[in-house]
């Protein structure tokens, strides 16, 4: 998934407890642990609303930012079949994005307040997007490992205890799957390739590995709202025992493409049934989370442009609605 | 000028003949007939459906959550209403 603590940055703690009782909050506690799916207008503690729009705002916003790394290679595809595969890809993107602000907007946020946020700058999206897509490979890359972690993340979020969250989850996480494979076949397509096209396919591999780790968030000793959030059903399982799952399936799927990971510490640990690997460069996260990754500023600047340009779009719907209704009630 | 925000509307679909429809979310659109489509492009990219609904969501008249037991009280004490309410002798058979 594409929300991974960033509420670290300290911004925007959940709301305060305010008015709520003892009672309501046991109350509420007891539904939760009694696997009951909280819906849009029950009541719920301000701090779970908030958790909640913080989260699948931010998740909304990485779908539609998602949108650019691979939309920058939809004129340079290698063929018409691939085209058409990619352009069907990020159009699910902005699907999901808005899935997302959909089911946000049912805690009593508007999209259009959500967005305004992501423009302003004081909304987060995933790290992962600040990272520039060089080469073709890169979409590969991009749908096998970074599709592939955020449908790690994404399968238990089906069962999220809020039930918008969750439906909303159920859809993404079906055509994620779609997503992951037609990543892997590029590289795998790549891999088969010339020489060439497999150093492509290698290339894309090192720099997308780390930043796909990243992903699943700060270690669990570093994640100040997993506690909370786990009581609450919100999320299933911590950021490390995710991450590492994702490790164990992938390694076997680089190996089989005949590429290797990039990571001189990597190795099986037979008692453990695990891999191991070497330290995640945390500095490197926090830096690309603070907005100083690769990409950030293009990222944010081409946002801000494209929803200006289409400003004079939804301008003249809304006027176009308004001259047809004149007219119908005339 | 202050950009207008659309109207929400909330989406239903019926995803084969036979079935009723079911809600599956909302779209913003400016008016009814952009609902539709933003609808069909949202929810039925790889056929979901073969037929939409949708309705502005401020029209739609909705059960108060807070009041779930109240609401729904009078149908509590009346397990007459199940089949299985009735004791029925062994040797009775289809019934």
């Amino acid at each position: 998934m594409y929300t991974q603590g960033l509420d670290q940055s300290g911004q925007g703690d959940p709301g305060a407890p305010g008015e709520e009782s003892a009672e309501q909050l046991a109350a509420f506690q007891a539904r939760i642990d009694a696997d009951e799916k909280i819906e849009a207008k029950d009541w719920m503690p301000e701090a779970y609303r908030q958790t909640l729009i913080r989260q699948i705002s931010q998740h909304a916003h990485s779908e539609i930012i998602g949108m650019q790394p691979e939309g920058n290679w939809l004129t340079r595809a290698p063929t018409l079949k691939r085209k058409a595969i990619l352009l069907a890809k990020v159009q699910d993107e902005a699907g999901h994005g808005l899935y997302l602000y959909g089911s946000a907007e049912t805690l009593g946020v508007s999209r259009d307040q959500m967005v305004a946020d992501l423009l302003a700058g004081k909304a987060k999206y995933s790290s992962i997007f600040n990272y520039p897509s060089l080469t073709w490979a890169d979409i590969g890359a991009i749908g096998w490992l970074v599709d592939g972690a955020a449908i790690m993340n994404q399968i238990p979020l089906c069962r999220c205890s809020y039930g918008p969250y969750a439906r909303a989850m159920i859809r993404i996480c079906k055509e994620e799957s779609f997503h992951q494979r037609q990543g892997f076949d590029i590289m795998l397509t790549m891999c088969r390739g010339t020489d060439e096209q497999k150093a492509m396919a290698q290339d894309a591999l090192n720099r997308f590995w780390w930043p796909a780790l990243m992903m699943f968030g700060p270690n669990d000793a570093a994640s100040k709202h997993s506690a909370q959030s786990m009581k609450w059903k919100i999320k299933r399982f911590s950021n490390d025992e995710l991450r590492q799952k994702f490790i164990d399936v992938t390694v076997p799927q680089a190996e089989f493409l005949g590429l290797t990971i990039p990571d001189d510490m990597l190795r099986f640990d037979e008692d453990t049934g695990h891999y191991e690997h070497s330290d995640i460069d945390w500095q490197e996260f926090f830096d690309v989370i603070a907005g100083n990754g690769p990409c950030n500023r293009q990222r944010m600047a081409k946002r801000r442009k494209a929803h200006g340009d289409g400003a004079w779009v939804r301008e003249a719907a809304v006027a176009h609605a308004a001259k047809k209704a004149a007219r119908s009630a005339a | 000028m202050k950009q207008q925000e659309w109207p929400l509307y909330e989406v239903f679909i019926r995803t084969r003949s036979g079935l009723s429809h079911r809600h599956v979310g909302s779209v913003h659109a400016a008016d009814d007939d952009m609902a539709l489509t933003n609808a069909r492009d949202t929810y039925t990219r790889r056929k979901e459906g073969v037929s939409i609904w949708v309705v502005r969501s401020d029209r739609i008249i909705a059960s108060d959550p807070a009041e779930t037991s109240a609401f729904f009280d009078p149908a509590e004490d009346k397990i007459y209403r199940h089949p299985t309410f009735y004791d029925i002798p062994d040797e009775v058979e289809n019934l």
